[in-house]
């Protein structure tokens, strides 16, 4: 498409403006919450709100992370934090195991542990709400990490990834290490997880960014605030009834709970992008 | 063998059983303190049908879910073709546009319900001063018209990914030869680019349409709650109202159910559609 | 150092045999060359001897022992693969390595042993690169470093040239050879293109569908070829075949042709085939020559000239000659003479006679 319409001039411009404005939109909630996060709550109260930084920078973050409205937000922070990196390498470590399995021993029932994993990869957590939240209460995992995270663990979409992948791996690079003396660990260990860096630092992200942006299941299952994960903690600072919210504090949690996932898909985005395409195929 | 143990584990103890248990729970009716649950059979499923207030979620599901993926889809693709005609600086623009797709849905509704918020939204504001009167916690439309814009928006970004992918995957010299042959820019679109392009189009429907019916959940509860009066409940918020809050566990039980067939319906779909084009 | 045999050895895939049975005794030190058209089952025999595949029935031995139920690693046995099998991950030297590592080498004889063969496959200054990038045929000698230093007991190797470009084939063949020779390993390669088989081979397997039609040292089965099969697989431009018989008379042999079987059912003798290779006719005079065919065309090779020309009935024939001699036209009618020695004749069977 690019060399042939390739135009200096007119055409050029107008792509980069047509680009350009697209970009604008797209940011626009996201500066204005960082500019509502930078302001005094009566300046918001009192519309219109102004569409230029503050000065409040630091007191409303600090306020925010220290006491938030009804839990501090760095507790909540790390709350995300723990579950996030909790469900990413959960995640990809047993699915490592498990595609290694499928793909490379050959045992009974094998088909039909490739079809069971296959059946997971159509139903998102949403669907088993309620049946999950008895099993986690029976197991007394409300309010704990392991609640947070196990559930979220259990389909089996990293597996199937893996698999393919595993799959496109020359069958003459396992009878080399075979015949070099790799037992079957070895070579998973020495030249399998290796040659899948790429995978896995793809599947990272898209994990960590999943479990990190959580709602429906961390809501659930926290009652304790201190529980609370970023993502679904914001809600929770809206006052019922007729109060008005705290608004800067809000803001300012909501660029706190975009930050590390920004960051993460930001600099791993080459090899991020790659995995996503490649492997949805 | 014993490698597969720890995904069987998990997968068994927090997919399989829940999933069983909601097939079976949706065919009891337990009375609200669950104290005594009775059989049913399809009962739930047959009061579901009938139901009105069902069915009006489920029309204002695939409302919603059409909004969104033709809005997040149609956004994405102008982008991705503005930016396919750079040579240099797509980069650029996509990093930027990557953005929305790290900001959890939930927080999308939070931003948006900022801007649009009756008393402090500075959109709504304006549109005051327009004339117009903005309020969503009323009205129906713009209810869901703010739904659907805030869930399009996180969209856009990882459906941009996507076509952009497919647009530079468009080997040139095609794009070249039709042009010689004198086909303008929109019928080179129509008829070459867009046809090329419908592996990834079809994908990113299916994807997009399971992501309007279950991840859109956070969006929902945090700007409208599923109101006024239900306009704005979909689905998937109806089996956690009915379910959490209603405390009517059968009949959430067999929402689930039913949602488990469409979207197993789908997934089979798509997989089909993508085995077959692969070979190609 | 080790005497490979193979007794018998059959292979099948499910119901299909695809082996039918091989025997062979190979002295230790010795370059057996299995070489055969694709699909005759080569590689599959190469790989019952590393243990790579099972074995159906029959028995393969290592230094008189039999090897059958052991695994690659416990057969002392080294591969050089087809498409050089290196780990991408890792550096020249981490590939050679590897192997080595496994065993639990200590660390000085690793670097010792690795450092000798890259200096032996002038590998040394590629020690920390990566195998993309290097060139097909750096990654082939990286393949055989890792062999090498295992300094195992037999060297196998799966048609590694294919993958080259002509020009690096010849040169990577020789080097083969020559390391072979130094090395003194006993040596198993396999192939489909015979004029490798022919330059590296101390003796060669010609496999044809799953049976080793000959068993021989180059030379031996260029000059006395057991089947139509091994006669037209062997040498290039490939031997001229056509129905006939001898008849023998004075010292020269004449023929009868008879070009379809139904004369020859007529005369009541065994169809019969006649096999002659290029090289070995000469052009003369029509009426002083054994055979008289007419010119179709012909290439001039520089070194060589290939005269190809039909026979009276119908049969295509190829004449080879030297490149300086006078070169016949299109069209025109030739004789062509052999001496005795050189020519072929084979049973309906294929055997030769």
């Amino acid at each position: 498409m690019s060399g042939m319409v390739q135009k200096r001039g007119f055409g050029h411009y107008m792509t980069h403006a047509g680009l350009i404005v697209g970009v604008l939109i797209i940011f626009f909630p996201i500066w204005l919450a960082f500019v509502a996060s930078t302001v005094t709550q009566p300046e918001i109260v009192k519309p219109p709100m102004p569409l230029w930084p503050g000065d409040q920078f630091f007191a409303n973050y600090k306020s925010a992370l220290v006491s938030g409205v009804n839990a501090p937000v760095a507790r909540m922070l790390m709350n995300s934090a723990i579950m996030a990196l909790g469900i990413a390498f959960g995640k990809i470590s047993i699915s490592l195991l498990s595609a290694f399995a499928i793909v490379y021993f050959r045992f009974p029932g094998r088909k039909f542990f490739f079809w069971m994993i296959f059946l997971t990869l159509m139903l998102p957590v949403e669907v088993r709400i309620v049946p999950t939240f008895e099993v986690i209460a029976r197991f007394g995992m409300l309010n704990s990490y392991q609640g947070l995270i196990f559930p979220l663990i259990a389909s089996a979409t990293a597996t199937f990834l893996f698999r393919q992948f595993f799959m496109t791996v020359p069958d003459e690079l396992t009878e080399a290490a075979r015949v070099d003396g790799a037992r079957p660990m070895q070579f998973f260990w020495d030249i399998l997880l290796p040659m899948s860096r790429n995978n896995i630092a793809a599947l990272f992200v898209i994990l960590f960014i999943y479990g990190w942006n959580q709602y429906l299941w961390p809501l659930l299952i926290t009652t304790d605030p201190s529980m609370n994960t970023i993502v679904m903690g914001i809600k929770q600072m809206f006052p019922s009834g007729d109060d008005v919210a705290d608004w800067p504090v809000i803001m300012a949690t909501s660029i706190l709970a975009m930050v590390p996932p920004v960051i993460i898909v930001i600099s791993m985005q080459k090899l991020f992008i790659r995995g996503l395409v490649d492997s949805e195929k | 063998m014993a490698l597969l143990l720890p995904q069987l584990i998990i997968t068994v103890a927090f997919f399989f059983y829940p999933a069983g248990q909601a097939i079976w729970q949706s065919m009891f009716i337990s009375d609200p303190f669950g104290l005594k649950s009775q059989f049913v059979g399809f009962g739930n499923f047959e009061f579901l049908l009938s139901d009105p207030f069902y069915r009006a979620s489920f029309a204002t599901t695939a409302v919603f879910s059409g909004l969104v993926t033709v809005a997040s889809m149609g956004v994405a693709l102008f982008l991705a073709v503005l930016a396919d005609r750079l040579i240099k600086g797509s980069g650029v623009y996509r990093t930027l546009l990557i953005w929305p797709y790290a900001v959890a849905p939930a927080v999308a509704g939070v931003l948006w319900l900022f801007m649009f918020n009756t008393r402090v939204g500075v959109v709504s504001w304006y549109l005051g001063n327009l004339g117009y009167d903005w309020n969503h916690v009323l009205n129906d439309g713009e209810a869901m018209g703010l739904v659907v814009v805030a869930s399009s928006w996180g969209r856009i970004s990882y459906n941009f990914l996507f076509f952009l992918a497919g647009l530079q995957a468009i080997p040139k010299s095609v794009i070249e030869a039709a042009a010689i042959d004198g086909a303008q820019f929109w019928t080179r679109f129509r008829t070459i680019v867009f046809p090329l392009l419908s592996p990834v189009t079809f994908f990113l429907l299916v994807v997009n349409i399971v992501y309007a019916f279950f991840e859109t959940f956070g969006v929902i509860h945090t700007i409208t709650s599923g109101g006024p009066q239900q306009a704005t409940t979909i689905l998937v918020y109806k089996v956690f109202s009915d379910g959490f809050v209603g405390q009517d566990l059968g009949s959430s039980a067999a929402q689930s159910v039913i949602l488990l067939v469409i979207v197993g319906a789908l997934t089979i779909v798509q997989f089909r559609y993508i085995e077959r084009r692969v070979h190609y | 150092m080790a005497t490979i045999k193979l007794d018998g050895l059959r292979k099948s895939f499910g119901k299909t045999e695809v082996i039918h049975g091989i025997d062979i005794d190979i002295e230790d030190g010795e370059f057996i060359v299995i070489v055969g058209p694709s699909g005759c089952g080569k590689s599959t025999m190469l790989r019952m001897v590393a243990g790579l595949e099972t074995v159906t029935s029959g028995e393969v031995q290592i230094n008189g022992v039999r090897v059958n139920e052991l695994e690659p690693m416990d057969r002392n046995i080294a591969m050089v693969f087809q498409n050089y099998a290196l780990y991408p991950h890792m550096n020249v030297f981490d590939n050679m390595a590897y192997g080595l590592k496994i065993a639990k080498t200590p660390k000085p004889e690793i670097a010792e042993r690795v450092g000798a063969a890259a200096k032996l496959l002038q590998l040394e200054e590629f020690l920390q690169r990566r195998p993309r990038e290097l060139s097909g045929g750096q990654r082939q000698r990286v393949a055989m470093g890792r062999a090498i230093v295992r300094k195992p007991d037999v060297f196998l190797f799966d048609e590694p040239l294919s993958n080259l470009d002509a020009k690096l084939r010849v040169q990577m063949r020789l080097e083969i050879k020559e390391l072979q020779r130094s090395l003194g390993v006993t040596t198993l390669y396999v192939t489909h293109d015979q004029v490798e088989a022919m330059t590296l081979a101390d003796r060669m397997i010609v496999m044809n569908d799953g049976m080793a039609d000959q068993i021989g040292a180059p030379l031996d089965v260029y000059e006395k070829p057991a089947t139509v099969f091994v006669a037209g697989f062997i040498g290039s431009p490939a031997t001229n075949f056509f129905g006939g018989d001898l008849v023998t008379g004075s010292q020269n042999t004449a023929l009868i042709s008879a070009f379809n079987d139904d004369e020859r059912a007529a005369l009541g003798q065994p169809a019969t085939m006649i096999g002659i290779r290029p090289e070995h006719l000469q052009v003369c005079e029509p009426n002083s020559a054994f055979l008289t065919l007419t010119v179709k065309y012909t290439e001039a090779l520089g070194a060589e000239t290939l005269i190809h020309g039909k026979l009276p009935k119908g049969d295509a024939i190829t004449i080879r000659q030297s490149g300086h001699l006078p070169m016949p036209e299109g069209g025109q009618e030739i004789g062509a003479v052999w001496s005795e020695h050189s020519v072929m004749v084979f049973e309906q069977n294929g055997r030769r006679v």
